[in-house]
């Protein structure tokens, strides 16, 4: 078992230095590299607080779908390929609620503040 | 020095010309650079843009239509009175500049969210949708016995490259299978009418001023295909920055967009414009998806680079928005 602090609170932790410390001392294209460079941290840090309870409940999800078992990329994969061979489409019961779900829990770690993902949050 | 190499240049065709100031390179990659440079010049400074493939690098790589198309399309486009930089010069080998041309300046803005957001573009917003159905309209018109070769494009062929360059980053993604299937599904056939098609008309390759639209830049992905293709292009939701419900560009609707091209004499078709709006979104979805891939193989190991391949997520909301939307 590792010590602490984890590694969302020492990301975090660097992020904060950067963006509170650093932002107002740097000019220029480097300003703009480095407000990428926060960003990148933030999604880690997020990353890490989410995937593991959205993978979860997408894994559980795609077995109900698939009614077989697998690592998610293969069960992803198996997916696809059905949606590809129009075995499975929009009619399908559970497919739109998975895919709304999946996406959903992705832009929450890829990019919350999307105007898309921030309309739908308030739509449910 | 390139200003050295520009002053010779400049001074080839442009009399009374005496040299070049403030050279600076605007964006580049290994093999197209914009450089930004003053003509200096007794009467006064001339802006000047120089667009060029470096000395040894080839002047038109995969699908673009070459740095010497561009510079006969935005002469085309200048002559017919549409909003488009004149062309004074395409590069000469004995210039040792590389491949390319030279254009006027156009001040103004590209980036979007000052155009969305900055007062000073307070009287433009509302008129841009309609005065950019315009300008499309007149590209879409432009006489083809003087168009430089170019590719050509139908719906099932874009469909087609897509897939396949999606299927060649071997990682599945359900969201983009639903696209390609309902877009097979719709594949319009091939256009009753093709023209030339711009290719990339969006933020970031127009010019806008207080007064509205300036220039149309960039005609890199320029083509012949079917004209509701570019209508559909400037609609997807990645270039609306936040401003949702205004589907032209964040700044103005299908409607104005339509009745800007129907003035200028041409008619859109909606459908067909939703269509190529779905193909857009998949289309800048798998372009982030290969920023990543070169991330990872290693030209461009840069972050920027990498964080673009987290911006496809978004292009997935934006088809189930489209395809799927859920009860409101």
């Amino acid at each position: 078992m590792q010590d602490e602090p984890t590694p969302i609170e020492l990301i975090k932790a660097v992020a904060d230095f950067l963006r509170n410390e650093i932002t107002p001392a740097i000019k220029g294209h480097n300003a703009f590299k480095l407000r990428v460079g926060i960003n990148a941290l933030d999604l880690v840090t997020r990353q890490l607080a989410l995937e593991q309870s959205n993978d979860a409940a997408e894994s559980a999800r795609l077995k109900q779908l698939l009614g077989a078992d697998g690592p998610l990329l293969e069960l992803n994969r198996a997916l696809s390929e059905k949606i590809a061979k129009g075995e499975v489409d929009l009619q399908t019961p559970g497919l739109s609620e998975h895919l709304w779900q999946t996406t959903m829990d992705k832009l929450a770690v890829d990019q919350p503040n999307y105007g898309s993902y921030k309309r739908e949050l308030g739509n449910k | 020095m390139i200003e050295d190499q520009l002053g010779r240049c400049v001074a080839s065709w442009y009399p009374g010309a005496t040299g070049v100031t403030g050279a600076a390179k605007l964006s580049g990659g290994a093999s197209q650079e914009t450089w930004t440079f003053d003509i200096v010049h007794p009467a006064g400074n001339v802006g000047a843009i120089l667009r060029r493939a470096p000395p040894g690098h080839s002047a038109s790589p995969g699908r673009a239509a070459g740095l010497d198309a561009e510079a006969v399309l935005m002469q085309l486009a200048h002559d017919a009175g549409l909003p488009s930089p004149r062309v004074m010069h395409v590069l000469k080998p004995e210039d040792e500049l590389g491949r390319g041309f030279i254009m006027q300046r156009i001040e103004g803005e590209t980036i979007a969210r000052k155009i969305l957001r900055d007062e000073q573009f307070a009287k433009a917003r509302p008129i841009l949708a309609r005065q950019l159905g315009k300008v499309v309209a007149g590209i879409h018109d432009l006489p083809a016995a003087k168009l430089p070769k170019l590719r050509e494009m139908s719906a099932t062929k874009e469909l087609a490259d897509l897939e396949r360059e999606y299927r060649s980053f071997g990682r599945p993604r359900p969201v983009f299978e639903l696209a390609l299937r309902w877009l097979r599904e719709r594949d319009p056939g091939p256009s009753k009418e093709v023209t030339l098609v711009h290719g990339d008309f969006r933020h970031g390759n127009l010019i806008i001023g207080p007064d509205g639209v300036r220039a149309v830049l960039d005609w890199e992905l320029a083509h012949f295909g079917d004209p509701m293709e570019d209508l559909g292009w400037i609609c997807v939701n990645s270039w609306r920055f936040g401003e949702i419900d205004k589907p032209v560009g964040g700044f103005g609707s299908r409607e104005e967009l339509f009745a800007g091209y129907e003035e200028a004499g041409r008619k859109a078709d909606p459908d067909r414009v939703m269509f190529w709006e779905v193909m857009g979104t998949l289309r800048w979805g798998i372009m982030c998806c290969g920023m990543m891939q070169r991330f990872r193989s290693g030209p461009d190991h840069s972050m920027e680079r990498a964080m673009i391949g987290r911006r496809s997520s978004e292009t997935e909301i934006d088809l189930l928005r489209l395809l799927a939307p859920r009860g409101k």
